[in-house]
This record gives structure tokens, sequence and C-alpha cells, in this order.
């Protein structure tokens, strides 16, 4: 290729540099004006330079409601789900991509399908099924259908395990190993690549997840995180700080698990591109 | 709650069953009843035909997804085609009403305001998303010092999401102390009421999703990466400048990842929900959408039937629009299996 021409390579950088700071800056700003008072808040307006430091709000986001409770409530319904998720989706496309039996592929077609479906049109009966089965305000509802597989992650193992050798599951299968064993001894622990991306894939949705907890959750005891700040939000609209030192918590752990794993978010996503 | 489901849970509960694993229970006992029928059948089938261990093999694998497909969405959509005919507030018994609440859902002016109001955000903001990560995708993929750096940059807004999101831009967009109209009256503009405008909080819950294109934007860059370097090599030296190059190499390379970022995006944007509900709304309905109408009729005024409704009108939309998505890309999208068929068939 050409080299590219000083002008353009100085255009080049003042267009990224001005988009970043546009793109950085309500983010510094949460940050700043989690440390402020709130009448700083009104005398500073678009300033993210930090004059003050009342980490004071980070302790009263903490004391000020339950908030070690939402966070249980919140470990639980993202953790439990993730290795459901995992377990079913790895399990259902070790099946569709390396056992050949009649009808996959017409089985594969219907996972594919459902995930055209909406989980909103299924929301209303599956309200209804968990009030029959007496699960309405706990946290099962958030949790257990993560352990019957969804389409998507069944699709990305799927393509995954397909781009394996064959000849594995073949060795295996001389050395005397079920089917089983050749996925969990295995397939599985090769597959850690796509595990450890679907996981963090998965952290991401679940941590953030609210039309869920929206819908089961009635009682202060089992609320999450999201529904929290949301109910939080409506009662102390004003007090800015504090939703933002909130805000700035609850979205540690998903900036904490970014720089932790940012090379396997990059691999996850050349899985998902769907090329 | 079922009947028989509030007697085995009485009976686990005097068993001295956990109170907090009580609810459990029935599912559990449910699904335990499901696996001995079909352990059973493979042991049969296994005994019967010892070479078929491949096919028992399979269909155990994916028990957990169809059984969940059977009881999450086979079994709640057929109900909720029942439902849907009924009028039912879950405490009394659901009264059959035909389809009333599907003329009622065409008549009712605010199922046409949640309808324009999701639709139009779909429409606006999923363009306006997929050219602004395509974009920035193609600037950061230039081999130059610092473009990690702003890759991250641009990819940090993205894990703010959800209702912390949502908090934070109430406040970035407070017309009296929010961010944005201090910047706007720095400059000498007076700015607009955002969220508190009718007329304007839907530009606003547009302009606030495109501070979240990052998640797209990794994937073109991958995509970008996988563009064979062969083809930029061979259209030099046919003599392509860096236009012809990108219309020509670039954007067909794509175009299948484009379609699916779009499509997910289409999809994903008539769901949107959090923005609704965390503002009531909005005035005036202007920020009624659709799946917050029906969490609105189905959770808090225990309208099953009607929300039901509702439902399946939302479902009809969103095939619609990913069929015309669909209809739409087939001349753009290029496949690297056409040409190898075509080639194929020419070669015969």
């Amino acid at each position: 290729m050409r080299r590219r021409s000083t002008l353009t390579t100085v255009v080049l950088y003042v267009v990224l540099a001005a988009g970043s700071v546009a793109f950085v800056y309500p983010f510094l700003w949460m940050i700043a004006t989690s440390l402020r008072s709130p009448a700083g808040v009104g005398s500073s307006g678009a300033s993210v330079v930090p004059r003050e430091f009342l980490w004071d709000n980070y302790i009263r986001a903490v004391t000020s409601f339950p908030f070690w409770r939402y966070t249980l409530n919140s470990v639980l319904t993202t953790l439990i789900p993730i290795v459901g998720t995992v377990l079913s989706c790895s399990l259902a496309g070790f099946a569709f991509a390396r056992l050949r039996v009649r009808f996959s592929g017409v089985v594969f077609a219907v996972v594919l399908a459902t995930m055209l479906l909406p989980g909103e049109v299924t929301m209303v009966p599956q309200f209804m099924l968990f009030n029959n089965l007496g699960m309405i305000d706990t946290l099962y509802p958030l949790i257990l259908p993560a352990f019957f597989g969804s389409p998507f992650f069944i699709f990305l193992f799927r393509q995954f395990f397909a781009r394996m050798p064959g000849e594995l599951a073949d060795a295996a299968v001389v050395d005397g190993c079920g089917w089983f064993r050749t996925f969990w001894s295995v397939y599985l622990p090769l597959a850690r690549p796509a595990v450890v991306a679907v996981s963090i894939l998965l952290f991401m949705g679940y941590w953030n997840n609210f039309l869920g907890p929206a819908i089961y959750i009635n009682s202060d005891q089992w609320k999450t995180l999201p529904l929290a700040l949301a109910g939080f939000q409506s009662v102390n609209g004003t007090d800015t700080p504090l939703l933002m030192a909130t805000s700035v918590l609850i979205t540690l752990p998903c900036l904490a698990l970014f720089f932790a794993a940012q090379k396997h978010i990059t691999q996850g996503i050349t899985f998902t591109g769907g090329k | 709650m079922n009947p028989t489901v509030g007697w085995i849970r009485e009976l686990a509960a005097a068993w001295g069953v956990p109170g907090l694993l009580v609810p459990l229970v029935p599912f559990l006992l449910l699904l335990i009843a499901l696996y001995a029928v079909i352990g059973l059948a493979a042991y049969g089938v296994r005994r019967r035909w010892p070479r078929a261990d491949q096919a028992v093999a399979f269909w155990l694998f994916i028990s957990p997804w169809l059984i969940g497909f059977a009881i999450f969405t086979v079994g709640p959509m057929a109900s909720s085609i029942y439902v849907s005919l009924t009028s039912w507030d879950l405490i009394t018994p659901p009264k059959y009403v035909g389809i009333a609440n599907y003329t009622e859902a065409f008549q009712d002016p605010r199922v046409g305001q949640a309808l324009k109001v999701t639709l139009l955000y779909g429409v606006i903001s999923v363009p306006l998303q997929t050219a602004l990560a395509f974009v920035v995708a193609l600037l950061l993929n230039t081999e130059l010092p610092g473009m990690r750096l702003f890759r991250t940059i641009w990819y940090l807004p993205s894990l703010v999401s959800g209702v912390a999101q949502m908090v934070l831009f109430l406040w970035v967009f407070n017309p009296q102390y929010g961010l944005a109209n201090d910047v706007l009256g720095k400059l000498g503009i007076e700015g607009p009421g955002w969220f508190n405008d009718a007329s304007w909080a839907l530009p606003t819950v547009i302009l606030m999703s495109l501070w979240t294109v990052g998640g797209a934007m990794v994937i073109y860059l991958a995509g970008l990466k996988d563009v064979p370097p062969n083809l930029y090599e061979a259209a030099a030296i046919d003599g392509a400048g860096r236009l012809r190059m990108f219309w020509h190499v670039t954007l067909p390379q794509m175009s299948p990842i484009i379609l699916f970022n779009a499509l997910t995006g289409i999809i994903g944007s008539l769901q949107i929900f959090t923005q609704g509900f965390v503002t009531n709304g909005g005035p005036k309905d202007s920020l009624l959408f659709f799946v917050y109408y029906l969490y609105d009729n189905a959770f808090q005024n225990f309208r099953m039937g009607y929300a039901s409704a509702l439902a399946w009108i939302l479902f009809v939309v969103i095939l619609a629009l990913t069929a015309v998505t669909f209809r739409g890309s087939a001349f753009a999208v290029y496949y690297e299996t056409e040409l190898t068929t075509r080639r194929k068939r020419r070669a015969r």
C-alpha cells in the first residue's frame, strides 16, 4: 500500500482524538461527579477537574441502602446462570458438531430459528409458568432457564467444536471413552478459549439484566443491583453524587473484567462476528 | 400457584427442606421424573440397538435444550395464543373474549404511539450506529502508534450499560445542571430540555445509544483484520486507488458482518425497555417503547390477555422487519461461497 502523507496522518489523529474526548468525557464526568458535593455539581457544570474528593459518597452508596444484599443477589443471578449456560450450550454444541445422527440438521435449524424469536413474546406466559410453580419473587426465574441452553451460544460452541479436528473423537472412542467422556475430558478442555469468551459475554449480559428482575422481583430483599439503582433513581432523583457513585460501583466489575481479560474479549468477538 | 405445586411445597416444608429451597422442590421433582423417563428410554434403545450409541448420546446431550425449548418456548407460546384471546387478571379465572384484545390493540392510540416511537428509534438509531461503528473501525484499523489506546477509549463506554447508563445520561442531559447544556451554553447555544421535552426525548435516547457503539466497532475491527491482504495487493497492481479499494474490496468483504450486525441491531432496538422504564414512558408518552407498554399492561395493570396480544403484534413486527432487511440486503451482501459455486459451475 502507498504510504500516507503526513497531512492525512495528522488529520486522522485529530479526528480520532476529538472523537475519543467526546466519548470518554461522560465517563470521566460520571467519576468526577461521584466525588462532588451536591452543591459542587451545580457550580462545576461540565468540568471534569476534581476539586473535591468526597469519598464519603461511596460510603453513603454502600450504607444508605442494602448494597451488599443487592450485590449478593446480582452475583448469584450472574455466576450460576453463567455456569448453567456454558454447560448446557457446550454439551449441545458438541452434539451438533461431532455426532452424526439423522435429523440433527433439522434440529439445528430449529435452534437457529428460535434465535429470531424475541424473549418478549414468551415473557408473559413464562411469568404465568413461574407463577404456577410458585417462584414469583424469588431468584429462581432468573437462574433456572439458563440451564436449558440458549440458541446463540449453542451456535457459537457448535462453530468452535466443528473447527476442532475430528480425529480427537475417533482416538478417544478407540481408547474406550464414552461420548460424554470424550466431550468432558477431551473437547471441553481444548475449548477453553471459547468457554472464557462466552463467560465474559454472559457476565456483561446477566450482570446488567434489567427486564428479568423488573418482572419477577417485588420485595426488597431479592432486588439485584440494576433494579435497586432504578428504584434509587426515582427516590433520590436529586442526589446526583450518590447516584453517580452507585453507577460507578455497578460498572466496576465490568471494567475490572474488561481490563483483566481484554485479550479474551477480542477473541470472543471474532467468534461472534458472524461471518 | 398451582394446587399440586402448593401441596408438594407444604410436604417439602414439613419434611424439613430449608425455606429458600422449597420453591425449587416441585420443579426439581418434575425434572427428575422427566430424566427418569428419558434415561429409561435411552437404556432400552442401547440394549436393543447397541450400535445406536451416537444417536442416544446426541439426544441426551441436547435434552436440556429440548426440555427448555418445550417448557420455556413452545409451551408458553401455545398458551400465549390462548391467553391473548382471554381477559385475565391472574386472580380470577381467564374469560374467553375472542379477538377483542386484538381489536382493542388496533384502536388503542397508545399502541400506535408505542409502535411509532419504537420503530422510529430502530429505523434511525440502527443505521446511525452501524455507520458510526464502521467508520470508527476503519479509522482505527490503520497501523499507527497509539491505536490500541484509542480502541480502548472507544470501547470503554459500552461497559456502562443498562440502568447505570440511563442514570448517567439523565444527568448528562439534565437541562439545568447537565454536562450537555453547560457545554452548549459555553458555545453560546441555549440547550434544549432533552429528556424533559416531548419532542426532544426520542432524539436524546438515539444520541445516547451512539455512545455505546464500541461493541459493534470491535466486531468490525476483527472483520477488517480478516480481509485477505492479497486482494488489496491485486487491486493495487491493477492500479486501484484507495477509494476504489474500499468500494470494491473492503465493503464487499465486510458486507456479511455488516448485515449480521444490522440484523441483531434491529431486533435489539425493537426490544428497548430500560429507557422507557426509568423515564416512565417519557413526557407525553414520547418514550413509550413497545416492550415497556407491554410490561406496563402485564405487570402493572395485570392485563395478561391484552399484554399477550401485544406480544404477538411485536413478534409479527420483528419478523416483518427482519424479512425486509434480509430481502433488501440480498443484492448488497457478498458471500464467499457464492463465487466459488459460480466458478465451479463455469468449470463444468
